[in-house]
């Protein structure tokens, strides 16, 4: 079995009103210094599958057809 | 004219939808379900409003991926007009039939009110019987309806007239690029718009500005 992390996160320059909204409220709590909260998702996927490169293939091509939308994200995937 | 209502779990817009098509043809539409991979022959096919698979993932993710939005595309490339409304706006744009994406309004609350849209492109099947700039009433009742493109494709959307509906008079109420509140793809045969004209085409419902976008897709006579 492999087991994959996928990373999905906003594109630069795509405004994000709920990483500024988190921002806000770190601020609030108390914590000083940040600069900027960028929000984004995470999937954890398991594989039946021993070949890495084509989980990797694979995985790549779930980002591109489901998991994220490539107007306004990009996606990172990384084989534990 | 013959219409058909697309459906799918979590939408919750359909029986307007249905009633307004109703109305202003004078016969009910056919409904297709999800699973559905063969569309009847019909002029136009709408996508309505509401939460598809509750909004996981991506507002309209899930649903630009059933088996019925395979069929949608073909009807789409072979000109039959289709149009979607706010959840099937963003359902069109996951599905790639139109260009962009809607995101998180900018005020990050659902909003739920009287907008006030521009007609940006009277020259559409289904803004014909609209003039150019002319402002209309219309509801809004979205939580992610700012549109955003990159700068290419919104060039490429203002330079081509594909902005058939605009934000107007300061009530932009989601942070839209440009004011956008519709657009056109295709061959101007396929309609995304984050408003609900459905819901604003009888006196009872404090206004009729809505009916001429049906009656010109539907050929209907004002």
């Amino acid at each position: 079995m492999i087991k994959a992390r996928v990373t999905v996160t906003l594109r630069n320059g795509v405004l994000d009103p709920q990483g500024k909204a988190i921002e806000g409220a770190l601020t609030t709590l108390g914590f000083e210094g940040v600069g900027s909260v960028r929000q984004g998702k995470v999937f954890d996927i398991e594989l039946d599958s021993a070949d890495r490169s084509k989980a990797e293939a694979d995985l790549k091509a779930m980002c591109e057809k489901l998991l994220a939308n490539t107007v306004i994200e990009n996606y990172a995937v990384e084989l534990r | 004219m013959k219409s058909a209502v697309v459906l799918l779990p979590g939408l919750n817009r359909d029986r307007d939808m249905i009633a307004a098509l109703t109305q202003i043809s004078g016969r009910p539409p056919l409904t297709v379900w999800q699973t559905d991979t063969d569309i009847p022959d019909v002029d136009l096919i709408v996508i309505p409003g509401g939460f598809s698979y509750g909004d996981y993932l991506r507002c309209g993710a899930i649903a630009a991926r059933m088996p019925v939005m395979r069929a949608v595309a073909e009807k789409a490339a072979a000109g039959v007009m289709v149009m979607g409304v706010c959840n099937g706006f963003q359902i069109l744009l996951e599905a790639g039939l139109l260009p962009g994406a809607l995101m998180r309004n900018a005020s990050l609350k659902f909003v739920c009110r009287k907008v006030k849209l521009e007609i940006a492109n009277a020259d559409t099947v289904f803004t014909r019987r609209y003039a150019l700039g002319q402002i209309i009433d219309c509801p809004v009742a979205h939580h992610d309806g700012n549109y955003f493109a990159d700068a290419e494709t919104l060039a490429r959307l203002e330079g081509e007239g594909r902005i058939v509906f605009r934000y107007a008079e300061g009530t932009n109420p989601n942070g839209s690029i440009n004011d956008i509140a519709g657009i056109v793809g295709g061959a101007g045969n396929v309609l995304g718009m984050m408003p609900h004209p459905e819901n604003l085409i009888e006196t009872a419902h404090g206004g009729t500005d809505g009916r001429a976008l049906f009656e010109a897709a539907l050929e209907v006579a004002a």
